[in-house]
C-alpha cells in the first residue's frame, strides 16, 4: 500500500449515512465515475446505525390523513423551536421517496395486510408515521445500503482505518491522515471533497444506549481542523435503557402500547402529558422519569441504580413476538426479564446527540469541499431535542444529499483541472500531526492509567450533566473534565505495530476530554431550560436571550463559545404542551 | 424426498415435502424468537464470583512473537458477559490486548470468538451461564474463530468472509423497477406472507460464527460458505427479485454450493437463529427442480 491513496470524494464514517452518501455519489457520474473512498474505524457493518430499533419517520399516508406540514410541525415542536425550520422541511419532503428507493433496494419493511409499507406510533408525532422494520430498523436498512453499495465498483472499502486528522490548504479541504490498523501504517489520503458521517459522540457518558465505537473522533477532528460544534449541550436521554448496561429498549414498545409504571403501579405519566402519555418525546418522560425517582417513587435495581418499570405484558404473547422480538431477546438475554411474563427495569439514558459539527442545510461545513451527515454533523433538524425516528430519517436524506453535492462538486473540480486535480499537501501539517499521534500519545510518557481516565469522564459526566443540571454541578464537572485533561495520562503499553486498539483508544479519550468539555461548557453558557437541556436553577425558556444556536471553535488555550441564528419560515414559537 | 430440516436445534423441527406451503411453515416458525434461557431461572441465584480467563495472544505479523495464553483473574456478576471481562482486563491489567467489539448488544457483529471451544458472541454468552455454581476455579477460554487468518490476539482477517458474500450479488436486480420517479412515489405490493419467506434469512449480522464452525470451509477456502450461501436465498426468494439464473450460475460450482456435506454447525452456532442449513438445502432443491419457484415477480402498487 502506496503511503499516498487518490481518491474524487472520501467519507469518513460507514454507518447509515456513510453509506447512503456513498451510494449517492457512487450514481453522480458524468459518463466517468468518480473513485470513492469510504474510510471506517470499524468493518462495514459494525457502525453503530445497526443498533437503532423503532422506526424512520416519514409521511406515506397522506391518503389516509397524514401530511407534511404536520411532520413539519411535530419536529419543530419536538425541538423545543430551536430546530431550523427550513431545515425540517426539507427532511420530510426528502424522506418518503427514501422509504421507497430502500424498499426497491431490498429493505424487509414490515407489511400491511394488504401489501402496503406498515408504520406505527413514536412519541411526539401527530400520526402513526414511523416506518419500521419489526424492531431493527436501523439495521436492515444498514443491511439494505451495505449490500447495494457492493453493486458499484467504484465505492472502494476500508475497513479498520483510524482517521486522525483532516488535511487542508486554508479552509480548502484537501484529504486525511489514518492509520492503516492492521498493520500500523500511517498514510495519507488526498481527495478534493469529503464527507463526515462519524456518528454521535455518546460514549462520553457511562450509562450510555451507544456502540463503545460512537466515540468523538471525527467531531474533534473537525475541531482540531478549526470548524466549529454546534449545540453540544443538547444530549438526549432516551427514557428506557436497561440497567446496568444501558442497552436501548426502542419507543417502539411504547408505540406499540406500552406503559410506564412507578413503584405504586400507577401509570405516572397521566400527570406529566395526559394526552400523550408515554407517548410525549422523549425530553419530556425523561424529565418525569426523574422527578417519580425523587419523589421517592422508583424501584432500586440491583445494581444500585433507582429506576422505573416499562410493562408490556398486557400487550400479550403473539403482538411481542411478532413486533418486538429483538427487544424480547434483549430483556431475557442482558436483563433478565421476559417481557412477555413482567415489567422490565428502565432508567434514562444518553441516547443521542443533538448537537454536532456546524453544517447550513446542504451538510456544507465552514470548510470548502467537507460535508458533514447524520449524528456527527449539526444542520439544526432536531434543535433542542430530536423526536424518536426522525435520526435514521436525517441520515438517509442527507446521506444522500450530501453525497450528491460533493460529487458535483468534485465533478467541477476535475473538470476544471482537466481530469487531473493535484493536491498540494502541507508538510508541516503532516509533521503536526505525527508529532502529535506518534511523539504525545503512541511514545507517551503519562503515568496515570488513560482507562481509569475515561472512567472518571463518563462517569463525572453522568453525575453532572444528566436529566436535570444545574451551575454548581456544571462546574464541578467542567472542572473534574479539565483536572483530566491535563493530567499526565497520556501512553500506550502496547508496543505493536499491528492492530493496536490501545493506541486507538488512547486517541478516542483524547478527543472525548475536549468534546466532554464542551458540552459543558455549553450547557453552563446556557442558562435556560430547552427541549434536552434542563436547568433546575433556570427552570424556563428564554426566547428573549436563547433562542439561538451555541457554536464552540478550538482555540489555543481551549474552546471558545459563539451565537448562531435559529432559521424560521412560518411557526412562531409557542409553549410545548403534549 | 422428505429428508429432515431440523438442522438448528431450534424448534422448526418438520418433515419438508417439497411444496411451498410447507416452506412457508419453516420460515415463519422461526420468527417466535428466542426461548427463554438459564439466565431468567437463575436470575437471583448467581453470586459474584472470581474467575480464570485465559485469552490466547498471538502477532501474526511479528514473528519474535510466539502464540501462547495468557490468564487474568477477573470478577463476574450475574449479568457479566464474557466481553464485559474482556474489557475489565484490557482496562485494568493489560492494555495490550486485542479484540474488536461494538455494540455490545449482539447487533454489530464484531466480537465474534471461541469462547470454551464454541464460536460465540463475547458480548452475547454471560459468564453464569458458562460456569457451574461450585466450580472452585473456573475458567473462560478465549481464541480467535477459527478459519479465519490470524491478526493479532482475538482479531482475525474477515477479508475473503466480505469476498464471498459480495461475490453472491447480495442486493435486489430487478431491471424493469431500477429507477425510482420521485414525483410518482410508491413501493412493491409484497405481503406479509412473501416478507416471512426471506425475513429470518435477513436476521444475518456477518458475525461469521457459521463460517469458522463449518467444515467444508475448513477444507476448501473457495467454498462461498453458510453465510454467502444463505444470503443468496434471502435474495433469490425475494419476490422483488428476479436475478436467479446469475446467481445460481454462480453457485452452482465446482466449489459452491454443492460441497456443503449438511453438517448443519453452521446453524447450531448462529446467535441470530438463522438457519443457514436450511437455506441451502432450499436453494438446492430449487437447483435440483424439486422445488419450483413459483414466486410471482412483486408488482408497484399503482396510485
Amino acid at each position: 500500500m502506496p503511503d499516498v491513496i487518490d481518491h474524487d470524494i472520501v467519507i469518513i464514517g460507514s454507518g447509515l449515512a456513510g453509506l447512503r452518501a456513498a451510494i449517492s455519489a457512487a450514481s453522480v457520474t458524468n459518463g466517468k465515475k468518480l473513485n470513492i473512498g469510504v474510510f471506517s474505524k470499524v468493518q462495514v457493518m459494525r457502525s453503530h446505525s445497526v443498533s437503532a430499533e423503532g422506526g424512520t419517520a416519514a409521511v406515506l399516508f397522506d391518503d389516509d390523513g397524514d401530511n407534511k406540514e404536520s411532520h413539519v410541525y411535530d419536529t419543530i415542536k419536538g425541538s423545543d423551536f430551536l430546530g431550523d425550520q427550513d431545515v425540517a422541511e426539507r427532511l420530510v419532503d426528502n424522506i418518503p421517496f427514501e422509504i421507497y428507493q430502500l424498499d426497491r433496494w431490498g429493505m424487509p419493511w414490515s407489511r400491511r395486510d394488504d401489501g402496503r409499507i406498515d408504520q406505527r406510533k413514536f412519541g411526539g408525532y401527530s400520526y402513526p408515521r414511523a416506518t419500521y422494520a419489526q424492531d431493527k430498523v436501523g439495521f436492515y436498512e444498514m443491511q439494505t445500503l451495505y449490500d447495494t453499495s457492493l453493486k458499484y465498483d467504484n465505492i472502494h472499502f476500508y475497513n479498520e482505518w483510524f482517521c486522525t486528522s483532516i488535511l487542508h490548504d486554508d479552509n480548502n479541504f484537501q484529504g486525511l491522515t489514518a492509520i492503516e490498523m492492521k498493520n500500523g501504517n500511517f498514510v495519507k489520503i488526498k481527495a478534493p471533497a469529503g464527507i463526515i458521517c462519524t456518528g454521535g459522540a455518546g460514549r462520553i457518558f457511562s450509562f450510555s444506549t451507544y456502540a463503545y465505537s460512537s466515540t468523538p473522533d471525527g467531531l474533534d477532528m473537525c475541531l482540531r481542523a478549526g470548524l466549529a460544534l454546534k449545540d453540544m449541550e443538547f444530549v438526549q436521554f432516551h427514557p428506557t435503557g436497561i440497567l446496568p448496561s444501558g442497552i436501548l429498549i426502542t419507543e417502539g414498545a411504547r408505540g406499540e402500547g406500552g406503559y410506564l409504571i412507578n413503584n405504586q403501579n400507577e401509570r405516572f405519566m397521566l400527570k406529566y402529558a395526559p394526552e400523550k402519555l408515554e407517548l410525549a418525546p422523549r425530553d419530556v418522560v425523561s424529565r418525569s422519569m426523574i422527578q417519580e425517582i425523587q419523589a421517592g417513587r422508583g424501584f432500586e435495581h440491583e445494581s444500585g441504580l433507582e429506576c422505573l418499570k416499562l410493562d408490556l405484558t398486557h400487550l400479550g404473547d403473539e403482538k411481542i413476538k411478532e413486533k418486538l422480538a429483538g427487544i424480547r431477546e434483549i430483556g431475557i438475554k442482558f436483563s433478565g426479564v421476559d417481557i412477555v411474563d413482567e415489567p422490565i427495569e428502565i432508567r434514562p439514558v444518553c441516547h443521542y446527540m443533538m448537537g454536532g459539527i456546524h453544517t447550513d442545510i446542504d451538510g456544507k461545513t465552514e470548510m470548502n469541499g467537507l460535508w458533514a451527515a447524520g449524528e456527527a454533523a449539526c444542520n439544526s433538524t432536531h434543535g433542542a431535542n430530536r423526536l424518536g425516528a426522525n435520526s435514521t430519517s436525517e441520515c438517509l436524506v442527507w446521506g444522500r444529499i450530501t453525497g450528491e453535492v460533493a460529487a458535483k462538486y468534485a465533478l467541477s473540480k476535475k473538470e476544471s483541472s482537466s481530469g487531473n486535480i493535484s493536491i498540494t499537501l502541507n508538510n508541516q501539517q503532516i509533521l503536526d500531526e505525527e508529532k502529535r499521534i506518534f511523539d504525545n500519545i503512541f511514545r507517551g510518557r503519562g503515568q496515570v492509567n488513560p482507562y481509569e481516565v475515561r472512567k472518571e469522564l463518563t462517569d463525572t459526566m453522568d453525575a453532572k450533566a444528566y436529566v436535570y443540571r444545574d451551575e454548581k454541578s456544571l462546574m464541578e464537572g467542567l472542572k473534574k473534565t479539565r483536572e483530566l485533561k491535563e493530567s499526565a495520562w497520556k501512553h500506550v503499553d502496547d508496543n505493536s505495530k499491528e492492530y493496536n486498539t490501545n493506541f486507538t483508544n488512547v486517541m478516542e479519550i483524547d478527543a472525548m476530554l475536549r468534546t466532554a468539555e464542551i458540552v459543558l461548557m455549553g450547557a453552563i453558557n446556557r442558562k435556560e431550560s430547552r427541549g434536552a437541556h434542563a436547568r433546575i436553577d433556570f427552570p424556563k425558556r428564554d426566547d428573549v436571550n436563547f433562542l439561538k444556536h451555541t457554536l464552540a471553535y478550538y482555540k489555543q488555550d481551549g474552546p471558545v463559545l459563539d451565537w448562531y441564528p435559529v432559521t424560521f419560515t412560518r411557526y412562531a414559537p409557542v409553549e410545548r404542551k403534549y | 424426498m422428505g429428508w429432515k430440516f431440523n438442522m438448528s436445534g431450534k424448534d422448526n423441527s418438520g418433515d419438508h415435502s417439497g411444496n411451498d406451503n410447507n416452506e412457508e411453515k419453516i420460515h415463519k416458525k422461526e420468527l417466535n424468537g428466542p426461548k427463554k434461557t438459564k439466565s431468567v431461572e437463575s436470575k437471583s441465584k448467581f453470586t459474584d464470583k472470581t474467575i480464570t480467563l485465559k485469552i490466547f495472544r498471538i502477532n501474526q505479523n511479528n514473528e519474535k512473537s510466539n502464540s501462547h495464553f495468557d490468564e487474568y483473574k477477573v470478577s463476574s456478576k450475574r449479568w457479566t458477559t464474557v466481553l464485559d471481562t474482556l474489557l475489565d482486563v484490557k482496562s485494568y491489567q493489560d492494555h495490550s490486548i486485542s479484540l474488536r467489539y461494538s455494540c455490545r448488544m449482539a447487533s454489530c457483529g464484531s466480537c465474534g470468538m471461541k469462547i470454551n471451544g464454541v464460536p460465540r458472541l463475547a458480548c452475547y454468552t454471560k459468564i453464569s451461564d458458562l460456569i457451574s455454581e461450585d466450580d472452585p476455579d473456573p475458567t473462560i477460554t478465549c481464541e480467535p474463530l477459527a478459519n479465519f487468518p490470524y491478526i493479532k490476539d482475538l482479531v482475525t482477517d474477515f477479508s475473503q468472509f466480505f469476498n464471498h458474500h459480495r461475490k453472491i450479488m447480495p442486493y435486489i436486480q430487478n431491471t424493469k423497477n431500477d429507477t425510482i420517479d420521485s414525483e410518482n412515489l410508491s413501493e412493491y405490493v409484497q405481503s406479509p406472507e412473501d416478507l416471512d419467506k426471506f425475513l429470518q434469512f435477513s436476521y444475518c449480522i456477518k458475525c461469521g460464527l457459521c463460517y469458522s464452525s463449518c467444515p467444508t470451509v475448513a477444507t476448501d477456502m473457495n467454498f462461498p460458505g453458510p453465510q454467502a450461501l444463505s444470503q443468496a436465498y434471502r435474495y433469490f426468494i425475494d419476490t422483488r427479485d428476479s436475478a436467479n439464473k446469475t446467481r445460481f450460475n454462480i453457485i452452482d460450482d465446482r466449489h459452491g454450493i454443492w460441497r456443503c456435506h449438511f453438517a448443519g454447525s453452521c446453524s447450531h452456532v448462529c446467535p441470530k437463529g438463522v438457519d443457514p442449513a436450511l437455506g441451502i438445502q432450499l436453494l438446492r432443491s430449487h437447483l435440483l427442480g424439486f422445488n419450483k419457484n413459483e414466486k410471482k415477480i412483486a408488482k408497484l402498487r399503482e396510485k
